[in-house]
């Protein structure tokens, strides 16, 4: 079998689209205006600015003024988890409601919430990585300020049940914010008909620029800002503005939902396959369920092994993956988003996210399924613990 | 790059991989939580390391590691074994980043652990102050 490369780490980041790329290049080379400036020159920018907001706001069906740029999903969730707490502390709500597996940029701000006198309610996420709307309902108070729960998880790749939850809130009259940094130009969003009051989502992984992204907020939701100075962004994000980013991100958002849903559905073969494929090697299980997940998700445990390793013989053999083992991570404990799930230990060191682009072919998908076997097994050979459980002096976890 | 040239080489191509049967030591050290195991076995002969063989689970490194150790240990006599430590393996392997020199660790303890139970099954006696296990932690 022929040597191939592939990129198989999309829910990390994506290729730049060349659409994306031309939008960009003017404001990098001729159209360098200041938005902000009086003159036709810089108004040209201003221009250019408000067609982007308008193409972002389209997207995910909201107004352009409820769209903020910003500089990604970290600063979009961040801003508006404190935006939200803030409104709702002045209230006397000082309750928050998320799920366990969120990005770290949710989960460390309601840390830090959480140290400011907040109580946080992190809803389980249950062995197929979605919460349950029941235990949503059950959890919501008269001093809730707000629920936070995120689109689709970007290790394991579940959708939570978003109009749903949505519905719920909105019953209740608690904001509802969702990170859909991974759903967004990958799934179809329209925040007004899923009751979505708060929403970030960040250009590079749907094939834009990186460094930028945006915050939709409800015109009815007080924002407060994070970076002070100038009126940009109706005065809620100082900054003079990422021109080319913003044109770029607005590009590949369009881009990404033309035909989606023969793209979903081709991505959606191959993940399937994929998945098909490396369920053949014994003692390997798929993590989180099987359909409510993004079409290029597969995350795969291998009992026995470890990840890095795994990933580092991929690696050789042209396939860029990515692993919840600890020891990609510094941090020594593996993916949080593993064991939210149940995952024990000693298996969630095993794991291997692929995340499938629009590039991956089906024979990309056949050296995938060749190579994680070969080197699982390889891995195997030389394992301990797999050799103790094939001598029965250890317990499999997955059978 | 993560590591050096030397730790790839030796994930890559790891020396003395496999299981010595009727081994004259046995040592396995780590556990499944932290992610990293190792055991290394030993045939020994008139207080001679004749040959040295390793099975780990772990990452990069911890590979690495355990190859670079038995390569260093092989040939030689018992009380030089016990004087390896994690520092001469990482130095070996052109260093490691700070957040994986457990693995380091982990090779000398697995060393250590195979002689002190060739000690124990030929009733040799020793310091047991050689063996004092250091806790390895993994967070």
């Amino acid at each position: 079998m022929e040597k191939r490369i592939i990129y198989a780490d999309n829910a990390a980041t994506t290729k730049l689209s060349g659409t994306a790329l031309e939008a960009m290049m003017p404001y990098l080379k001729e159209e360098y205006g200041n938005p902000s400036s009086l003159y036709a020159f810089g108004q040209k920018a201003k221009e250019g600015l408000e067609s982007a907001r308008l193409e972002v706001a389209k997207a995910i069906g909201c107004e352009p003024r409820e769209i903020y740029f910003t500089s990604g999903g970290s600063e979009s969730d961040n801003q508006a988890l404190t935006s939200l707490a803030a409104s709702g502390a002045k209230k006397g709500k000082k309750h928050i409601i998320s799920s366990a597996f969120e990005h770290h940029a949710v989960l460390h701000t309601l840390k830090r919430l959480k140290r400011e006198g907040f109580e946080i309610t992190l809803l389980p996420v249950h062995e197929d990585g979605l919460v349950r709307t029941a235990e949503l309902e059950e959890a919501i108070r008269p001093d809730t300020a707000f629920v936070t729960i995120m689109y689709a998880n970007n290790e394991i790749g579940t959708i939570q049940p978003i109009k749903e939850i949505g519905k719920i809130c909105r019953a209740h009259g608690v904001p509802f914010h969702t990170d859909a940094v991974q759903a967004v130009g990958h799934l179809p969003i329209d925040v007004a008909a899923e009751n979505i009051d708060m929403l970030s989502l960040s250009a590079h992984k749907f094939h834009g620029p990186k460094g930028t992204g945006a915050l939709y907020c409800r015109k009815t939701l007080p924002l407060i800002p994070f970076i002070e100075g100038g009126a940009q962004e109706r005065s809620k994000r100082a900054g003079t503005e990422n021109m080319a980013g913003i044109a770029g991100m607005a590009a590949a958002l369009k881009e990404s939902l033309e035909n989606l849903v023969e793209k979903q559905k081709r991505i959606r073969t191959l993940r399937d396959k994929l998945i098909a494929g490396l369920k053949t090697i014994p003692h390997s299980r798929l993590n989180g369920d099987s359909t409510q997940r993004l079409p290029g998700n597969v995350n795969m445990c291998f009992e026995g092994i470890e990840g890095e390793s795994l990933l580092l013989f991929l690696d050789d053999e042209g396939i860029m993956a990515s692993s919840g083992s600890a020891c990609t991570s510094g941090s020594l404990d593996p993916s949080h988003v593993l064991l939210a799930i149940g995952v024990p230990h000693e298996v969630a060191h095993g794991s291997l996210r692929l995340t499938l682009s629009e590039e991956i072919s089906a024979e990309d998908v056949d050296y995938m399924v060749r190579k994680v076997s070969e080197v699982v097994g390889r891995l195997r050979d030389m394992s301990p613990v797999w050799r103790d459980l094939q001598e029965g002096k250890r317990e499999y976890v997955i059978r | 790059m993560l590591y050096s040239e030397k730790v790839m080489d030796h994930f890559r191509n790891p020396r003395n991989v496999g299981v010595i049967e009727n081994a004259d030591g046995v040592g396995e050290v780590g556990n499944t939580v932290c992610g990293d195991i190792m055991k290394i076995y030993l045939k020994i002969k008139d207080g001679i390391i004749e040959d040295v063989k390793f099975n780990t689970f772990g990452c990069g490194s911890a590979i690495a590691s355990s190859s670079m150790a038995t390569e260093m240990i092989k040939g030689k006599p018992v009380s030089e074994a016990l004087e390896l430590t994690n520092k001469a393996v990482a130095e070996a392997l052109d260093g490691l980043p700070a957040h994986k020199l457990h693995c380091s660790v982990l090779a000398e303890q697995a060393v250590k652990k195979a002689v002190k139970d060739y000690y124990d099954k030929n009733g040799i006696a020793y310091d047991p102050e050689l063996f004092k296990e250091e806790e390895v932690h993994c967070h």
